[in-house]
């Protein structure tokens, strides 16, 4: 029936290295739960997440121990607040955070997201509240994830929204400055973000979905290094063909424990996320991926070809095992949650500008950088609008997820502990970009003919 | 997923050869009413391996209650041992 290879490639995988189902996220629409009295809406909300998501952890430990898969995280993404709260009475938006906590708390689940607004191309009153309440609800709850998605390359750049969230990504540093701003973790801006994306910070709802759906996030750098171990000094042809074969099956794990959660939970399968998720462990690394291709050290030239390579090989591999594809769908490079990433920035070989650089052929940005606090909210305003830009004028998403640590200087390091790991602080270049954020407005959407 | 597959599941032992493995597993699953429908066994790289497919229709136990009790014997025998659902090898292996 299978070879004997084949049971034991299998086994491998999962004991040496470290595969896994990243996450089984439920997405959960809460628009029958707005009502004109945040009370009652905040009770809905609370009954509804608690309802639908009632057999999620469970569900998700029988697969895991029946198929000896491990799936690290169950995790609910709800409709963005900003849309349910907008007719309620209440300017103080934070009762939506702590009932999201609440209900988080309830089934199990490890984060929720959709403390979220969408304001791409201006701000509603409701969008202001929600934005406003970002600092004290990330710094009030454990489990809420924010998201606000800044531009898309149909509207171009809300600067006046990235403006903001400068200075909320500070607030939000100052208010959890006890944590090493922790509260950064949990919040995170996007350019073209996904409606259906499984992955924290950034999982939310989005409006063209079903009212409940399972998005699973499948991950594997370990299992991609290993199989490259094997071609070494081979060119890059079968270097891409490797990962490539690598890659569905570890899309195929995903796809049976999505049908399975979605059987099991009588919730409709919505998509895998082919995202490439590393962890801190030796062995569950991107970087080290990149350095397997022949580069010295992660950041070094030709870093960003390599990483180029690769997303679009796992992607292509990925569509191959599953019919429905979503999410993210590429490489992560989150620098805390990445061993090979942190050793690569603790030894000057990955600066900022190289990873800004590396986001424009990877899914998804600047992920859990860690800055030194002093950096003005113009500044990281402006990294955000770099950004913004590569996403919206390269048809992608991107995002930043950045975190300007209080008290913090260069060659320090803050550790957070888990799968957030340990972030060196980055150098950021000290030039002011002030007069350009003050100035506000939106960039325009880019031309969609004429591409070069 | 096909029925064929929704009874069967794949056992597989690593560790440091001994007396009595095969004997310990096999006893287990006869007294639990498990067949057992292909078992092979190799020395890889110096470690005992051996891969056991079975037929759970006629058990009343599932693959995580006896998950549990293999995972008693292993300690006790001083392997790893794993069982898990065969459709697991089917997605990645079959197309």
């Amino acid at each position: 029936m299978y070879s004997d290879f084949e049971i034991l490639e299998t086994i491998r995988m999962f004991q040496e290295q470290h595969l896994d189902v990243r996450t089984i996220t439920m997405g959960i629409s809460l628009y029958d739960c707005a009502t004109a009295s945040s009370k009652e809406t905040c009770r809905r909300i609370y009954d509804k997440i608690c309802g639908k998501a009632e057999n999620l952890i469970r569900v998700g430990e029988d697969i895991s121990r029946e198929y000896g898969i491990p799936i690290i995280n169950k995790r609910i993404a709800v409709t963005p607040i900003s849309l349910i709260a907008a007719s309620g009475e209440t300017e103080d938006y934070t009762v939506y955070a702590r009932a999201l906590d609440r209900a988080a708390s309830s089934v199990g689940v490890n984060f929720i997201g959709g403390f979220s607004a969408l304001v791409h191309k201006g701000l509603t009153r409701s969008d202001h509240h929600l934005l406003s309440a970002i600092p004290e609800a990330l710094a009030t709850t454990d489990l809420v994830c924010s998201s606000v998605n800044l531009a898309t390359s149909r509207t171009g750049i809300n600067m006046d929204a990235v403006a903001l969230m400068g200075k909320i990504i500070l607030e939000t540093a100052r208010k959890t400055a006890d944590r090493n701003a922790w509260g950064c973790c949990k919040l995170v801006v996007f350019a073209n973000a996904p409606e259906d994306n499984p992955f924290m910070a950034g999982a939310f709802t989005g409006p063209g979905e079903p009212e409940c759906a399972i998005n699973v996030g499948v991950s594997g750098p370990g299992v991609i290094k290993t199989a490259l171990e094997a071609v070494r000094g081979r060119d890059l042809g079968v270097v891409a063909e490797t990962i490539k074969r690598a890659a569905f099956k570890i899309t195929r794990v995903g796809q049976l424990v999505a049908q399975e959660a979605s059987r099991r939970l009588h919730v409709p399968f919505g998509i895998i996320d082919l995202s490439l998720a590393p962890t801190p462990v030796v062995g569950d690394s991107i970087a080290r991926i990149l350095e397997e291709f022949g580069l010295e050290t992660c950041g070094a030239w030709g870093t960003t070809a390599a990483l180029a390579m690769l997303n679009d090989a796992v992607k292509k591999g990925g569509t191959m095992a599953s019919s429905f594809v979503g999410g993210l769908s590429g490489a992560f490079i989150p620098v805390s949650e990445d061993e090979g990433m942190i050793a690569a920035v603790t030894s000057g070989c990955l600066s900022l500008e190289k990873l800004e650089a590396m986001t424009s052929v990877c899914s998804v940005g600047i992920d859990m950088v860690a800055i030194p606090g002093d950096v003005s909210a113009s500044t990281i305003s402006a990294i955000i609008a770099d950004e913004m830009a590569i996403g919206t004028f390269n048809n992608k998403t991107t995002a930043v997820r950045i975190i300007p640590v209080p008290g913090k200087k260069v060659g320090d390091t803050v550790h957070y502990g888990g799968l957030l790991g340990s972030a060196p602080i980055v150098a950021v270049n000290p030039a002011s970009s002030a007069d350009f954020i003050g100035r506000g407005g939106r960039i325009p959407a880019p031309i969609h003919s004429m591409r070069n | 997923m096909t029925n064929k597959s929704k009874n069967t599941a794949v056992i597989t032992v690593v560790g440091r050869d001994r007396v009595g493995i095969i004997a310990g597993v096999a006893g287990l699953l006869a007294s639990r009413q498990i067949n057992i429908k292909d078992i092979s066994q190799t020395i890889l790289d110096d470690v005992f391996t051996m891969i056991m497919l079975v037929d759970l229709a006629g058990s009343r136990f599932d693959i995580k209650e006896l998950a549990g009790c293999l995972d008693a014997l292993g300690s006790d025998l001083g392997v790893s041992i794993r069982i898990q659902h065969a459709d697991i090898f089917d997605a990645m292996h079959r197309i």
